[in-house]
């Protein structure tokens, strides 16, 4: 069985945004970059499943500009056989959007016969929730999104224990799946100092979007990013007794 | 004056063009049920669709959607409910609510098509752009107008406003930006239909296990008590279950009082949780990391009971008090009136 799984150069989450004076984007420049947490566990759970035997080989696979062949080392370092690195540049990057890195993941999954997919549930940038979902729909796969535990009975399906509103649902998928990883599927281990240096040998493949076949053009214009409308600041209050006063008075409890 | 009414005539015509496809608008909401009751995020997504102008057809897709889709008929604003009924369809999984989606979208085209961002939506809605080829626009928080939406970016921390190019809409709406439609006052035809265009081949639903509880439910809770790696154990949160019981709260939690397993994940309140947006927020023990806030800082009024002077949360606190939480929240628990 061969894994393919997705992975997003992003600004680091301890990181809060800062909105453009133009109201382009946000400030990405000079800003520290990291794996998006979401794809570290996705990944961690393909690499577990090489451990168990249940799979053959993992593919990492990050769209986008030259630094995320940084991630990619962060991914092979991690355990993952081999990466692809599709470049995006400048404005074509700007504009990347999940329907287009859907297509790019459709095609590299059936170019290099793969039986899974895993995406993280989201993308702590755009938080949009769709690549996984879309990725499944291109490809006529069936979906796991929001997994919390993924098994692989026999070679033909997997169990997917997903994380939904009210508690945890189990569903049954056949192979070959989309999966998207929520929080609680693996713990990440951290990549070794050897493993880091060994990483620097395995393979790292370059595809153009162009070379794919796949047409990135956005469908969706970005009129503006604007800042959060600012709350005004509190007041703190002495004891239980003002806060409940407070409340009483201002915020019209009725408790 | 013909002459004038020749150069105005492009004009005229663009307007009309404009108008007529303002009034073909036509939205199909997607209704989330557990097969006897309507989630209430449907209501909040109904009124995000009227903001669209054009009709609304809700479809209600189950193994028995009959009393769900009696339900919608009645919800104001709706003009149509489609009930499509289908064993196949016990527990709304992707691969067999899609087809019947698209079926119904191939019968009578829509413009847009709207689920609420909840895990149901968010997991469909993505699936459904993608079979048509447009690209799906998650957790609107606002509609500024048949093309263009405002939603949110970095864990809340910018708002942006997009503008789709593509013929169909497919969008999931944050649901505690819009106000519930009124659940009376309506008076659709329900067209009860058996589609043969649900698949059973891919997946299987095996079962859920759902968190039992008799508090309000976190996303449409009035007031919610939440706390976090302060509680210090799964045993300490009682004191927040107490004081939530008497005051008829909703219970939330961290993710880091969620992972050290104080609580279970359904509570999670933050960007990869839930969104919430009550009138009351109370954090107790709750530091207010970037993440947790995108999930609640537009509730009406926010309270933080912390021992920590410097802790962020006490930022977008409208009222903070500084003091040990083992302390505080059984003396409010002791001072508050019971419901």
């Amino acid at each position: 069985m061969r894994v393919i799984v997705g992975v997003k150069r992003v600004v680091d989450f301890a990181i809060k945004a800062r909105v453009k004076a133009d109201k382009t984007g946000v400030v990405t420049e000079g800003v520290k970059h990291s794996m998006n947490p979401f794809d570290e566990i996705a990944l961690e759970q393909g690499i577990r499943l090489k451990e168990s035997g249940a799979v053959k080989e993992v593919i990492a696979v990050s769209c986008g500009p030259t630094a995320c062949q940084e991630t990619l080392r962060t991914a092979l370092a991690m355990g993952a056989d081999r990466a692809i690195h599709v470049p995006v540049e400048g404005a074509a990057y700007e504009t990347l959007q999940p329907l287009a890195v859907a297509k790019i993941f459709k095609k590299l999954a059936e170019d290099n016969q793969a039986n899974l997919v895993l995406f993280g549930k989201q993308a702590i940038d755009d938080d949009a929730n769709q690549t996984a979902q879309l990725t499944s729909a291109l490809l006529n796969w069936p979906q796991g999104a929001f997994a919390a535990k993924l098994s692989v009975e026999g070679g033909s399906k997997v169990k997917v224990v997903r994380e939904i509103d009210g508690g945890l649902e189990t569903i049954e998928l056949n192979l070959p799946a989309v999966v998207s990883a929520d929080l609680r599927l693996a713990e990440p281990r951290y990549a070794s100092l050897a493993n880091i240096m060994k990483a620097k040998k395995k393979p790292l493949d370059k595809k153009t979007p162009e070379e794919l076949g796949v047409d990135i053009k956005p469908r969706i214009k970005t009129l503006s990013v604007e800042e959060p409308p600012v709350r005004k600041a509190g007041i703190k209050v002495e004891n239980v007794d003002g806060l409940l006063q407070k409340l009483r008075t201002e915020a019209g409890v009725t408790f | 004056m013909l002459r004038t009414g020749l150069v105005s005539a492009p004009t005229a015509a663009a307007r009309l063009f404009s108008s007529a496809s303002a009034r073909f608008a036509s939205t199909l909401v997607i209704a989330e049920h557990d097969g006897a009751v309507l989630a209430a995020g449907t209501l909040n997504t109904i009124t995000a669709a009227s903001k669209l102008g054009g009709n609304i057809t809700v479809l209600v897709a189950g193994a028995s959607p009959k009393a769900v889709a009696d339900t919608v008929s009645k919800v104001k604003g709706v003009s149509k409910v489609v009930a499509v009924e289908h064993a196949g369809l016990k527990g709304l999984l992707t691969e067999a609510v899609t087809p019947v989606v698209i079926a119904a979208h191939k019968k009578t085209p829509f413009t847009h098509i709207v689920a609420p961002a909840t895990t149901f939506g968010k997991t469909i809605i993505p699936n459904i752009a993608g079979k048509l080829d447009v690209a799906p626009i998650s957790d609107i928080i606002g509609v500024k107008s048949e093309d263009t939406f405002v939603r949110t970016l970095y864990a809340g921390n910018a708002i942006a406003t997009v503008q789709s190019t593509d013929a169909v809409k497919v969008v999931s709406v944050r649901t505690t930006a819009f106000e519930p439609a009124a659940a009376t006052g309506g008076s659709a035809a329900v067209e009860s239909s058996s589609d043969g265009a649900v698949d059973q081949t891919q997946s299987v639903f095996v079962g859920q296990e759902l968190v039992k509880s008799d508090r309000p439910e976190l996303a449409a809770a009035q007031v919610i008590v939440s706390g976090g790696r302060a509680l210090k154990s799964k045993e300490n949160f009682k004191i927040l279950y107490d004081f939530a019981d008497k005051i008829g709260a909703a219970v939330g939690a961290t993710r880091a009082a969620v992972e050290a397993g104080y609580v279970s994940n359904d509570l999670q309140i933050g960007q990869t949780g839930k969104i919430v947006a009550p009138t009351l927020y109370m954090a107790i023990g709750i530091s207010g990391a970037i993440q947790h806030l995108a999930g609640m800082k537009d509730s009406k009024t926010i309270v933080a009971i912390n021992k920590d002077p410097e802790a962020p949360i006490f930022q977008v606190a409208d009222f903070g008090l500084v003091e040990d939480l083992f302390k505080a929240v059984p003396e409010l628990s002791s001072k508050v009136k019971a419901k």
